[in-house]
């Protein structure tokens, strides 16, 4: 793996192989001296076009905890906001000796123009880009549900037969996106759960069943329910009523958390609107993973940027 | 050409049986014993002298499972980043720790010495050893660190263009030590394009042997 753009170009033993170097970094994180020096005199460059505190800082915790020297560049306040395009923003950052980018971009597709570019040769890792994906998320999703079903024996382990309902904005989520390819990389079955103006106007986005009513799609009894953040930012037309109307057809609710089955894992990528998609009571419930998502996202990361900077890519020396 | 056994099974066994009795008397005893195998044959290794040592010490066989686990090197090791990449295996510590531990690090091959040196590095990240050991099946020479062992089953002159490989019922299939001469495939599988590297890798090279040659590109080349 060289670069990760897009969890639609990990192969099933690719995705597992992640997913089982991550179980590696997840006991380093539980001892006492949580470092490794496996990227000792690298550098890697946090560059972010977009907003983020988690994911940057998982990202920075990850890198640092193997040992890589970290610089954090937020488009905000740099020479970005006077103009500096991407291609000299990057010539600039490469020529002070860079050795792997982790990328997060307003625009849906940078970090594969980033990659696929002459400007840089170092790894590129897609830490969000637009509302196209979010493949380390998908992978810590994907790592968090594999632990809870399997627990120490996860290794080696896909996700098969396991029915994931995603519920909320898959419009505008690169969550979503990321998630139902990787899931159903891994054997998951994947299902939305959102009012029609939050889908793409297809008929199986991204392979997944549709559901318009929440309270249908749950009782089906899934292993899975995750929930999207209802974003804001990206809400720039009226793609539902009112908050409230959101809630009380797609929001996990008290009610609908109390009427899960006992096994079902209850998820959320963060940050969350509590009682807007998901109440107070349903994140605090045994159930959810929301702190544990977190937690795996640094073994995750590790695993990730590991796996890209040292290079299970292009031998220099042949192997006699 | 080709390759020849120097170990057969009934010698593995007698060497891991000897190297036992001596663990056991050069600690007086099995107090504060802690078994440590490097992954992968390493730690199967560790798992047999494991039982040899509850077979032949009560104290051991009472708290076995307190005493044994393995110690993955691959983030510790000097070669990271060279376009090699590796896949890290399972480093799993004895509950009670191994502070104040005598830690007998246990591998195949021993070679060049990195990957001890490696072991080392990692055992700081987890605790403070009253001492380490280091117990190897087969000492080929050729060290290229200030590195020896104290526990050796059979020592092996070697060229440096040879390859010692150690195949073991439990990952290989049979148990053997061979010698391989320069040239020949022992692994075709490394060669065909387009296999999955990471699966290429788990499959192959996970002696000291090959992990060692692997690494020394620049001096393969001055042998050729």
């Amino acid at each position: 793996m060289k670069h990760l753009l897009s969890t639609a170009d990990l192969s099933r033993a690719e995705a597992v192989h992640v997913l089982d170097v991550a179980e590696e970094m997840a006991e380093v994180n539980t001892r006492e001296v949580r470092k490794l020096p496996a990227l000792r005199g690298k550098t890697v460059v946090n560059l972010f076009f977009e907003d983020s505190t988690r994911t940057r800082i998982s990202f920075e915790a990850a890198a640092k905890r193997l040992s890589a020297d970290v610089i954090n560049f937020a488009a905000k306040g740099s020479s970005v906001s006077k103009g500096e395009s991407l291609k000299d923003t990057v010539q600039t950052l490469g020529a002070m000796g860079i050795d792997g980018i982790v990328m997060r971009h307003h625009a849906s597709g940078a970090p594969r123009v980033l990659a696929e570019a002459d400007w840089i040769d170092v790894p590129v890792v897609n830490a969000g880009d637009g509302t196209h994906e979010h493949p380390t998320q998908a992978l810590l999703d994907a790592f968090t549900m594999r632990r809870r079903l399997h627990g120490g024996a996860s290794r080696g382990k896909g996700l098969d037969g396991v029915r994931v309902t995603i519920v909320g904005d898959v419009l505008h989520s690169r969550v979503a996106r990321s998630n139902a390819w990787l899931l159903r990389t891994l054997g998951a079955e994947v299902t939305f759960a959102a009012p029609p103006t939050l889908l793409p106007a297809v008929d199986r986005p991204f392979g997944a069943a549709v559901h318009h009513d929440l309270d249908a799609a749950l009782a089906e009894d899934p292993d899975v329910v995750m929930l999207l953040r209802i974003q804001q930012e990206r809400m720039n037309d009226a793609f539902f009523p009112n908050p409230r109307e959101y809630t009380r057809h797609f929001g996990l609710t008290a009610a609908r958390a109390a009427a899960l089955s006992e096994r079902t894992l209850i998820m959320h990528p963060g940050p969350m609107n509590r009682g807007l998609e998901i109440a107070g009571v349903a994140a605090d419930d045994p159930r959810s993973t929301v702190v544990e998502q977190v937690a795996n996202g640094v073994s995750v990361r590790m695993a990730v940027l590991y796996l890209a900077l040292t290079g299970e890519h292009e031998p220099k020396e042949s192997v006699a | 050409m080709g390759t020849r056994t120097v170990l057969q099974q009934s010698d593995i066994t007698r060497a891991l049986t000897r190297i036992a009795h001596e663990i056991l008397e050069a600690n007086h005893g099995a107090s504060d014993l802690v078994l440590l195998g490097i992954p992968t044959r390493g730690a199967v290794l560790a798992e047999r002298l494991d039982r040899v040592l509850a077979d032949i010490e009560p104290e051991w066989a009472h708290d076995r499972d307190q005493r044994v686990g393995t110690l993955d090197v691959t983030m510790h090791r000097d070669d990271l980043g060279h376009g090699i990449g590796r896949a890290p295996h399972r480093t799993t510590i004895p509950t009670s720790g191994i502070d104040g531990k005598v830690v007998v690090l246990v591998d195949d091959v021993l070679y060049s010495g990195r990957t001890v040196r490696a072991a080392l590095d990692a055992l700081q990240g987890i605790g403070r050893p009253r001492a380490v050991r280091l117990a190897v099946l087969v000492d080929r020479g050729h060290r290229e660190l200030p590195i020896r062992a104290d526990h050796v089953g059979k020592n092996l002159p070697t060229a440096s263009d040879e390859r010692v490989t150690l195949r073991l019922t439990e990952t290989d299939g049979t148990d053997e030590v061979v010698i391989v001469q320069p040239g020949t495939p022992t692994h075709p599988e490394r060669h065909q394009p387009g296999a999955p590297a990471h699966a290429d890798q788990q499959q192959a090279g996970a002696t000291e042997q090959t992990r060692s040659e692997q690494t020394r590109p620049e001096q393969q080349g001055g042998a050729a």
